[in-house]
């Protein structure tokens, strides 16, 4: 078995504000294939998720896979005001980068591109 | 009873801009209404504490043009929600002043029907002292300085508000409406009819952004309804609703994707369904609505908490780089000892360190990398201008002179784009209010007022 990025599994990844007090992680699919795949790792829990972020895991205020949208979402608790003095991103929307390189135990040939060709 | 409704949304957001072309072709395909959001909390809380809008009134001018035409020549009527962004009384008035300016000019003629959401404070102290303000996520106990502190409040409007005016005066145009939950008015249309309200609110949820749901991403966007589902259509052919992208975007800016609270209950989507009904459209169904016992409206207000004046500029110099905590570290405590309002906390001093973990903080777990470039932005925010400049420039010239260990380049640390290399950016605001309010009725915070312009 190989190790794959979540971005070479997932069709969107992305971060946004939901509201000004949450950040909320989108992760969606577009093969149920790798839906399947990454839902059955046990990457994205929110345990390993605090871990990556840095942030305690209580602060994860939702952490679940929703099957009708093949979809993975995240809501933690903003850790600075928004829009307000001390603000990084208002918008929330910059924030999704370290989910990308989540390596992904896979079992099968599921990248949405193959980098060598 | 009318078994289909027709509703257009020509853009997520007033102002961003709308395609002609395609919005003509949504109205030349039958609609009943026209529908569109005006407001977010998004772009941060400056709006509500400034009386800032979104966008400029010449872009409003433009995107409201096209939609009062469609109104006059079509019979269409309009309404704009949460109008100016913040969806305060004053910039509902705005936004109807410059609907009452394109109008004269066009010789257009409207029923228009505003509707408010400010809310007066002594109602939200007594509201809080019964014990019927609750926090809304993580936004914390509501104390009644923050009250008193706001520059305004406002309060969601709900379905009910615009309801009322839909039945009260079918004869109204346009309907322009203080701060709204952003589905509400497409949820009102549909409330009106008869239909499911898991649907409509499902269908309201998804097109209040426009066509975001399309692959790719657009803008204007037909939904048709009727009472057990719904249809999505852009109206750009070279968009598609498909059941991915339209279930995707059903999550979007949202905390949980299987229930979606909203004035008067929750949105639960668990068992929606979607289904393709050609390559560009998409059939919806299967979202229950779950009413809630005691109705309650969201209270947006913000206050402003000082001014701020900031630098930018760029480090090169590997050595100073390679210490560039300790290096910052001294620079904060020289500061302190000219300013006890840094060490106090009537101001705050901050660096934002570019290219290590300016955009994620302590989130960022790349921030033990060493680069060989950094930008530098320092954030100096004060009770008045004159004070944020001071601590600011002094801060500044500090970064460009301090010597620190090892150092080789002796002439100066900091490299300056900007000239004057200060730059004061005014008041800075906060969300001091984001909470929860009880109302004995939908209708009874929302006055309405009726004109014929």
């Amino acid at each position: 078995m190989s190790e794959v990025p979540l971005r070479e599994l997932a069709q969107v990844i992305r971060s946004k504000n939901a509201g000004p007090f949450e950040l909320t992680f989108d992760v969606i699919f577009d093969r149920k294939a790798a839906y399947e795949e990454v839902k059955a790792s046990g990457a994205l829990t929110a345990e390993k998720l605090a871990a990556l972020y840095n942030i305690p895991v209580d602060d994860i205020l939702v952490a679940m896979f929703f099957d009708p949208a093949m979809a993975f979402k995240m809501t933690v608790k903003r850790r600075w005001q928004q829009g307000s003095s001390g603000e990084r991103d208002t918008f929330g929307a910059a924030q999704h980068a370290p989910l990308m390189d989540i390596m992904i135990p896979s079992r099968s040939n599921l990248r949405t591109s193959d980098p060598a060709s | 009873m009318t078994q289909e409704l027709r509703i257009l949304t020509p853009q997520g957001m007033l102002g961003y801009g709308v395609p002609a072309e395609h919005f003509w072709r949504g109205i030349e395909s039958g609609v009943d209404a026209m529908i569109v959001d005006s407001g977010s909390t998004d772009p941060g809380p400056y709006l509500l504490g400034l009386g800032k809008t979104i966008v400029t009134r010449e872009a409003y001018a433009r995107d409201v043009s096209l939609m009062l035409e469609a109104a006059w020549k079509h019979k269409i009527p309009l309404i704009i929600s949460s109008a100016g962004g913040a969806g305060t009384d004053a910039q509902v008035d705005f936004m109807i002043d410059l609907i009452r300016e394109l109008s004269a000019a066009n010789g257009y003629r409207f029923k228009l029907a505003a509707i408010y959401s400010s809310v007066d404070r002594a109602t939200i102290h007594a509201r809080l002292r019964e014990g019927r303000i609750t926090e809304c996520g993580p936004s914390g106990t509501l104390a009644p300085s923050a009250i008193d502190d706001a520059v305004e409040i406002v309060a969601q409007i709900g379905a009910e508000p615009f309801a009322k005016v839909l039945t009260e005066r079918p004869d109204v145009d346009i309907i322009v409406s203080g701060r709204s939950y952003d589905p509400a008015p497409h949820a009102a249309l549909c409330m009106t009819r008869g239909f499911e309200p898991g649907v409509y609110w499902h269908m309201g949820k998804i097109v209040e952004c426009g066509a975001a749901c399309a692959e790719p991403k657009g803008r204007v966007i037909k939904a048709t309804i009727r009472k057990d589902s719904f249809d999505l259509e852009p109206m750009n052919p070279a968009e598609r609703c498909t059941p991915l992208s339209v279930a995707a975007h059903t999550l979007y800016e949202k905390g949980r994707p299987d229930i979606l609270p909203g004035p008067g209950g929750a949105l639960h989507l668990a068992n929606a369904k979607y289904e393709a009904l050609d390559s560009r459209r998409t059939r919806v169904s299967g979202g229950v609505f779950v009413p809630t016992n005691k109705y309650s409206v969201k209270l947006e207000g913000a206050s402003i908490v000082g001014y701020r004046t900031i630098f930018i500029g760029g480090l090169r110099d590997p050595v100073l780089i390679g210490q560039l905590d300790a290096f910052l570290a001294n620079v904060r405590k020289r500061a302190e000892g000219i300013f006890p309002q840094l060490v106090s906390g009537e101001a705050s001093m901050m660096f934002h360190v570019y290219g290590r973990d300016a955009v994620m903080g302590e989130m960022e777990p790349l921030r033990h990398v060493v680069p060989h470039e950094v930008g530098l932005m320092g954030e100096v925010t004060a009770p008045t201008q004159d004070l944020a400049n001071d601590i600011c420039n002094s801060t500044r010239i500090a970064v460009l002179h301090s010597a620190y260990p090892g150092q080789m380049a002796t002439a100066g640390n900091f490299a300056i784009p900007l000239n004057p290399p200060e730059t004061p950016t005014g008041p800075v605001c906060k969300f001091s209010v984001y909470h929860l309010m009880e109302v004995d009725s939908p209708t009874d915070m929302f006055p309405v007022r009726y004109m014929e312009i």
